[in-house]
């Protein structure tokens, strides 16, 4: 299957489809949720009855905010998560052709250092500020290990396109003999997404850390930006390690959404399954534990590539 | 004509929000003007072709923006911009300087005879690179890994408070 | 796009830069400014890839020499600094004048 590319219009798509995926990962979190904290309304419409309270909901201003900074940061994660999917090839076709679609990636999620810090400088308020400088500090240990992890599949690709990875994946998931790899790009997306045992940036011993002082459509862009890039993330995990559009009986787009939903489920299910690791564990986890197992896991591929020549 | 009006837009991005570092109070604002100002200078590597180091740059160069706001914030006197003072010495002098290099730069750009162009654009300059770095120009890119290597270390030393086991302020872990 | 569009681009982008590096007391302003410098150079040496020799991957090669150039500068930079705050409470250049001696 080769992957070519689509017309200007498909971005229009794309972004539905991430919005949509987006909801879903929402409204399966309502669902997988404790029902103690419920506020209103079912299990199941939770999120649709949380974004009309936040529709309707007045803004929140603090003193002396940055304005333009503070919006750059709260618009940021839904673009930077729009970004990513652009590249990731669904089925036969993908938005952005792009030839470096593994570094155009990794060019995004770097940019959520920026985007996070952004959203917490903004306010001028000490919760989000802490948030912001947490999520840099995990930052710095889960994006090494990342841009290894990420380095597996295009070595064994021999390609930084991400159409030829899940070319390349024909016959076996990349999953299946890398799962140090695939292990800790799934641990960098609950990371960079703020989620499950790495949500410390916004956590509830700062009150909402970066999301402290966001109101009305400011929070509502936040979370849904949250929930967005786990579905990015996961559409980029199921093209880069479990094959793409690749599969029996049913078209090829319909196998890369599957996958995709699949992983985003497994990745919003462990929110609540896991405790929060404190940033400074997870920078020594990063560099002690996932970086040399990471490195390990290249060598192992790129022996591999070396034999087959 | 659509590469022409992108470069245009590229460039006028890049100068303006070079500018504006040194024109903003806010320490935050002037860090990420100059990363808007290096994703503009990626962005018009890819005008070239150059897909792989236009993303690079964009990735190294806002990485590095979000470290040095930290550094920003920690070691200036005015961080937000609420209180706007000069930190700024011979100003004259500076905008006299740069100015004759802009200038010699730029005729030196428009009256130097240009040699014919060789050769053609390769259809993946990356791969170009790629194998330029792991086969003719190997030994530079060993120089290199030497030269980041010693840096780290070099950085650690001259930053560290004091030996290698120290995790803290003092008493906080013997 | 001709190579000396490119070329003013990246006189311009030095020229803001090296006004920076000088006017500035900072000495974090001044290593932005020397950021800024190095981004002219990367925009001239992909131009001169472009527009001159695309046949060879030198210019390639070059911008990623520069880029390496760049990390190094602001990872020295950062632990001068740290070194400088740390020893003497000095952030600006005025301030750290006895490395002149």
């Amino acid at each position: 299957m080769t992957v070519t590319g689509a017309p200007a219009w498909a971005v229009a798509p794309a972004a539905a489809a991430l919005l949509a995926l987006a909801f879903a990962g929402a409204v399966v979190d309502g669902a997988l949720g404790g029902g103690a904290r419920a506020r209103s309304g079912g299990r199941w419409t939770r999120p649709l009855v949380e974004t009309a309270r936040l529709l309707r909901q007045r803004g929140r201003r603090t003193v002396a905010a940055d304005g333009l900074l503070w919006r750059v940061g709260v618009a940021g994660p839904l673009v930077v998560a729009l970004l990513m999917v652009v590249v990731v090839p669904v089925g036969g076709t993908v938005v952005a052709d792009l030839p470096v679609g593994v570094v155009w990636f990794n060019a995004m999620d770097v940019s959520l250092w920026a985007v996070a810090w952004l959203a917490g400088w903004g306010p001028n308020s000490v919760g989000p500020l802490v948030g912001g400088y947490r999520f840099v500090a995990q930052a710095l240990g889960y994006e090494l290990p990342l841009m290894f992890a990420l380095t597996a599949p295009a070595v064994a690709a021999a390609s930084l396109d991400l159409g030829d990875v899940v070319a390349a994946q024909r016959g076996l998931w990349f999953a299946v003999w890398m799962p140090v790899a695939f292990a800790v790009f799934l641990a960098s997306v609950a990371a960079f997404s703020m989620w499950g045992p790495f949500r410390a940036p916004v956590g509830a011993d700062l009150a909402g850390g970066v999301l402290a002082e966001a109101s009305g459509a400011d929070r509502l862009l936040l979370l849904a930006g949250r929930y967005a890039l786990l579905a990015a993330g996961a559409a980029v995990g199921a093209a880069l390690f479990l094959g793409g559009g690749a599969g029996p009986w049913l078209p090829g787009w319909a196998w890369s959404l599957l996958k995709t939903v699949a992983l985003l489920v497994v990745l919003v299910a462990v929110r609540r399954r896991l405790p929060v690791v404190r940033p400074q564990r997870v920078v020594r986890l990063g560099w002690l534990v996932a970086l040399p197992a990471v490195l390990l896991q290249l060598l192992v591929v790129a022996l591999v590539v070396v034999w087959k020549g | 004509m659509v590469p022409t009006v992108l470069f245009w837009l590229f460039a006028v991005v890049a100068v303006g929000s070079a500018v504006a570092v040194f024109r903003v109070d806010s320490m935050a604002r002037a860090t990420y003007a100059l990363a808007l100002s290096f994703v503009a200078v990626g962005a018009s590597l890819l005008l070239l072709n150059l897909a792989y180091l236009g993303v690079v740059t964009i990735l190294m160069m806002v990485m590095e923006m979000a470290v040095m706001a930290v550094f920003m914030i920690m070691f200036m006197m005015n961080p937000a911009g609420l209180m706007p003072m000069s930190m700024l010495h011979n100003q004259r002098a500076a905008l006299v300087l740069s100015g004759g290099v802009f200038a010699a730069l730029a005729a030196g750009a428009l009256l130097v005879e240009w040699p014919e162009r060789r050769g053609t654009v390769p259809d993946d300059p990356t791969r170009a690179a790629g194998d330029a770095v792991m086969g003719s120009k190997m030994l530079v890119m060993m120089g290199i890994g030497a030269v980041l290597f010693t840096t780290v270390v070099a950085a650690l030393v001259l930053a560290a408070a004091r030996s290698r086991y120290d995790r803290g302020p003092a008493g906080e872990r013997p | 796009m001709t190579l000396e569009l490119f070329l003013l681009l990246a006189a311009a982008l030095f020229a803001v830069g090296l006004y920076g590096a000088l006017s500035q007391q900072s000495v974090v302003m001044v290593m932005m400014g020397l950021e800024v410098m190095v981004a002219g150079v990367i925009v001239a040496a992909a131009a001169f890839w472009y527009f001159l020799a695309p046949d060879r991957p030198d210019g390639q090669v070059l911008v990623l020499v520069v880029v390496s150039a760049m990390t190094v500068e602001m990872a020295m930079g950062f632990a001068v600094v740290t070194l400088l705050f740390r020893a003497s409470d000095a952030d600006t250049t005025d301030a750290a004048a006895e490395l002149r001696r």
